[in-house]
């Protein structure tokens, strides 16, 4: 049992790692330079590795933030939050609400820390209010998060008043790029602690197994004492958690906001992410760390396309085409039918030994 | 009236059903009646020129006619979310298949026809005969086409052909409704090409989904697919049909949207799938499926546009307010079904 589990877990993660692989294939064969990195100098006069694989880790952090909770909502509720775009959109304007202010000189009026704390307030709650309409009101997670996909973007303008806040102070500009002496972009220490955390939380409490559970069978795992509209429920409130973090990071990279493009089309990359990751969209049984490689896949993608001078408006036609591929792939009806084929060509092959 | 109908019509099993039809297409209306007369009667300022209740249809043509699409998906208990973005591209093909390929209006008719027949048909085999979520297919169907819309072109551009612009600016008088101007002058009312076209779709899929084999197929995979199936329905078939329609629906809205704003534009008819899906499910159309009236789709379309209406002439006309109200009144109207459907089980 735990042998054929394992087996299953292993080539979960088989996936990503197929991908990525090819992926890097690809780029060795067309230009070998895409994995150069070196050592540079920021404005600040810091130094800093700069890189095709250092891009990949910086803006990939973003994606595999939301992949930990975007898993956690797809396993639990069997539907994804294509929310968190206009959600990281409120998250980033809380923060600057609180830092800046309206009509502020861009000074900081209060901790950095504070800022952050009421985005994750603001955040969660908005996850309490699209994990309430799935778990209590029984809403299809993609339709009840489509209210907040619609209104999001509105909201995160009018918390600011339609300014545009600017952080004049250098210590907010940390988070989405580099701390001083350290060369290594700061979201991806973000990512590594958001992640350990989930891990942490999956391996001491019981919050995987009953999401798994809900997952599979809500209304079993009811009759096992499980409470699956409060596990549907906390996975959203995760999620607004994951959302605030990269509100943040995505602030601190412009030291600014801009409502209309700020994460913008994050969550199919998100989305990708899990399905990459190789988890099933219908909820269930899932897999973080495979999340998370998906997501580093997806910026790898994302970043190859760049540096063939794909336009950032045409990249989302691509990654479709990949969605695509991946769900058409992954769906049981076409695996039935390899299998199938699988089978006679063994049968074939058996026949013509014998 | 219709109460009565469907209930001597409606099979007996039906029956609870089509109370629910009935219900949540009342309530829409009751909604739309109360909202537009109080604006009649509180703001007066424009709501009471019948001018002004034309100018929603011809703002909303396009919309009416791709939520037509999008309640039968809904009716069949899928979605399809690609619809804004199959606008925008049938938009922009035209667009540059006017101006810079010299083509035909007749030509660019075809195209409009073509993109959407082809989307439908791909999502549609997608959803019916691999199995696979239909709001996933959708979401790449939408990236795809708008990222499409910008590879197509990148620039919006306005369009030149002559033929076009005298098509677009083209208006059907209706004598009567007219108003005097404060010049003294008498005004006719008029609406544009695109109202009589969506008009039109409206009757006719009315009566499809009322009185044809195919549109109660509609209703009985989009109720329950394993009755469905039992009853000898294809249902494979028919899911595939009902995404082919909003498909070609969606391309003869692109059609007459892009009649209405005579450009081409990446960023047009955003958030219109937003739109669709919100007067499906205001005009009474139940995301669980089985359930949907294409009158109620109209109304509902009608009832967003007037809401809008008022929130915009009562002064809250920051940018933001559209979008708030929109998603406020889809969130009242989901919790209304869901309430609903909580009882019925």
């Amino acid at each position: 049992m735990t042998l054929k589990k394992h087996i299953s877990v292993s080539k979960q993660i088989f996936i990503p790692i197929a991908a990525l692989v090819l992926l890097a294939v690809f780029n060795l064969l067309v230009d070998p330079a895409f994995f150069k990195i070196s050592l540079g100098h920021n404005s600040a006069g810091d130094p800093v590795l700069t890189g095709y694989l250092m891009t990949i880790l910086d803006y990939g952090s973003e994606v595999a933030i939301l992949a930990i909770g975007m898993t956690l909502v797809t396993a639990a509720s069997g539907g994804q939050d294509i929310s968190v775009g206009a959600a990281v959109a409120i998250a980033g304007s809380v923060i600057l609400r609180i830092l800046v202010g309206i009509g502020g000189d861009g000074s900081l009026r209060a901790p950095i820390f504070v800022g952050f704390l009421a985005a994750c307030v603001v955040s969660m709650l908005f996850g309490a209010f699209n994990g309430m309409l799935v778990a209590v009101f029984k809403i299809q997670p993609m339709v009840a998060t489509l209210i907040l996909y619609t209104a999001g973007r509105s909201i995160a303008a009018w918390i600011n008043n339609n300014e545009l806040p600017i952080v004049t102070d250098k210590s907010f500009t940390y988070f989405g790029g580099f701390i001083p002496g350290i060369p290594i972009p700061t979201p991806f220490f973000l990512a590594v602690v958001c992640i350990v955390a989930a891990l942490l939380a999956l391996k001491f409490t019981n919050l995987g197994l009953y999401t798994q559970a809900v997952g599979i069978n809500a209304s079993s795992s009811r009759l096992n004492g499980i409470n699956p509209v409060f596990i549907k429920w906390l996975s959203f409130v995760l999620l607004g958690l994951c959302v605030a973090v990269v509100g943040l990071i995505k602030t601190s990279r412009l030291s600014s906001i801009n409502y209309s493009v700020i994460a913008k089309d994050i969550e199919m990359d998100a989305i990708l992410a899990v399905a990459l990751g190789g988890n099933a969209l219908s909820g269930g049984k899932f897999n973080i760390m495979a999340s998370i490689m998906g997501a580093y896949v997806i910026q790898f993608l994302t970043t190859t396309l760049y540096k063939f001078n794909v336009s950032s408006d045409a990249l989302p036609a691509y990654k479709a085409v990949v969605v695509i591929l991946l769900v058409v792939i992954s769906s049981p009806t076409v695996k039935d039918k390899l299998i199938g084929l699988q089978k006679r060509m063994k049968q074939q092959k058996g026949g013509g030994q014998s | 009236m219709t109460k009565a109908q469907t209930a001597k019509s409606g099979p007996a099993s039906a029956k609870t059903k089509m109370t629910d039809t009935n219900l949540l297409l009342l309530i829409t209306v009751i909604v739309f009646i109360i909202m537009y007369a109080g604006a009649m009667l509180f703001l007066k300022k424009g709501f009471l020129k019948p001018q002004t209740f034309l100018n929603i249809l011809n703002a909303n043509s396009a919309l009416i006619i791709t939520s037509c699409g999008m309640s039968i998906v809904m009716i069949t208990g899928g979605i399809d979310i690609s619809v804004g973005g199959v606008v925008a591209l049938v938009s922009m093909s035209c667009a540059v298949y006017l101006d810079y390929q010299g083509g035909s209006v007749f030509g660019s008719l075809l195209i409009a026809l073509g993109i959407g027949l082809a989307f439908g048909a791909v999502q549609g085999f997608l959803v019916a005969y691999l199995d696979i979520q239909p709001f996933i297919v959708s979401l790449a169907g939408m990236f795809f086409a708008r990222g499409m819309t910008t590879i197509v072109h990148t620039a919006p551009f306005n369009v030149a052909n002559e033929a076009f612009v005298a098509l677009k600016g083209a208006r059907i008088l209706i004598p009567g409704l007219g108003t005097v101007t404060k010049a003294g002058k008498y005004v006719d009312a008029y609406v544009v090409l695109g109202v009589p076209v969506a008009l039109l779709i409206v009757v006719l899929l009315f009566l499809v989904l009322r009185f044809t084999k195919l549109g109660r197929s509609f209703y009985a995979v989009g109720g329950n697919r394993q009755s469905a199936l039992m009853l000898g329905i294809n249902v494979k078939r028919t899911r595939f049909l009902a995404h082919l329609l909003c498909g070609l629906l969606a391309g003869i809205g692109g059609y007459v949207y892009f009649l209405y704003v005579g450009s081409g534009s990446a960023s047009h008819a955003g958030g219109m799938e937003m739109n669709a899906i919100a007067s499906s499910i205001i005009g009474g159309t139940l995301l669980s499926g089985g359930v949907g009236n294409i009158f109620g789709t109209f109304v509902g379309v009608l009832s967003l546009n007037t809401i809008q209406n008022i929130v915009s002439s009562i002064g809250l006309d920051d940018a933001w307010w559209t979008g708030i109200t929109v998603a406020g009144m889809l969130c009242v109207f989901l919790i209304i079904q869901s309430v609903l459907l909580a009882r019925k089980r």
